[in-house]
């Protein structure tokens, strides 16, 4: 076993994600270059960690360029929806209407025949 | 904040302001570690929330509404970053990255070395952004590896791979190596 086959398992140990195996371990208890990474790897890690509490403070202005940009998109959804809602009554209309002539049509030649049986 | 989040799922836009006023500087922050830009990092931060407000019903609270937006923002810091790279052709490999950092000659990154969170943040504004990405998302973040993988576009395996490159990286430059290191036998 050479260091050079530990590099990922000593990140992964110092994790706490990966256990190493007999043979690694033996290694890493004989060797101070591995055990001093393994330290290294978990002062990395432990910082890397206490970033997560560090909050920038965004540039001015950020928030209401947020807000602002949902505004607008809000508006343009209830506008899309305006339209589409429009379409759709149009559609209806339209749909209503020739379905209404083609009723009144029917109507109208049955008349006609009948009218022109009778007579 | 899940009272925020059910009112703004209803559709109730003072909510999700609300949500967002909570919120914006722990995404800023995110924004800015991925791209390391701050204009970049407004320009992702505006999407971000953009994308979250217009999928906000197809949140599921099965997580956390913060880890949600951590998601969110990791793919379009992605997308920009990528537009930006095919745009500007200029695409940084690996090595050049980490060696284009030269703290003794800016009086700010010298200023910023002068502890191991110092010197942490400079060294991870030294990595390439690929790698940024994934060791940020991570060891920061917390985000499991199949959520990265997921958002970066990439497979588990490589996200595993792009972690490990990254923290050796950060590791051997925060602990460069000294001459006549004992090696075991």
């Amino acid at each position: 076993m050479q260091c050079e086959d530990m590099s990922e398992s000593l990140a992964g140990a110092a994790e706490g994600e990966a256990r190493l195996g007999r043979a690694q371990r033996r290694h890493v208890e004989r060797c101070l270059r591995c055990q001093a990474e393994v330290v290294q790897y978990r002062k990395v890690l432990r910082a890397m960690r206490a970033m997560r509490t560090d909050v920038l403070e965004p540039a001015p202005g950020l928030l209401a360029d947020i807000l602002a940009g949902l505004e607008e998109a809000g508006e343009r959804h209830a506008v899309r929806s305006l339209l589409s809602g429009r379409r759709i009554a149009y559609l209806g209309g339209l749909a209503a209407a020739t379905a209404a002539g083609a009723a009144g049509a029917i109507v109208y030649a049955t008349r006609t025949r009948r009218a022109g049986l009778a007579g | 904040m899940a009272d925020l989040v059910a009112a703004a799922k209803d559709g109730d836009r003072e909510a999700f302001d609300e949500l967002v006023r909570a919120t914006h500087a722990d995404t800023y922050t995110l924004a800015y570690r991925l791209t390391g830009d701050e204009d970049d990092a407004r320009d992702v931060v505006q999407e971000a929330y953009l994308r979250a407000y217009r999928g906000l019903r197809r949140f599921r609270g099965d997580a956390q509404f913060t880890t949600w937006m951590y998601r969110i923002t990791a793919n379009c810091a992605a997308t920009h970053l990528g537009r930006r790279a095919r745009h500007r052709h200029d695409e940084l490999d690996e090595a050049a990255a980490v060696a284009d950092l030269h703290p003794d000659r800016d009086p700010q990154l010298r200023a910023d070395a002068d502890d191991l969170r110092g010197r942490l943040r400079v060294a991870l504004e030294g990595l390439p952004p690929r790698l940024r990405a994934v060791v940020v998302l991570r060891d920061v973040y917390d985000l499991p590896h199949e959520a990265i993988a997921a958002e970066l576009g990439i497979s588990e395996s490589a996200a595993k791979v792009r972690l490990h490159r990254a923290r050796n990286k950060l590791r051997e430059q925060l602990f460069p190596r000294r001459d006549g290191e004992t090696r075991a036998v």
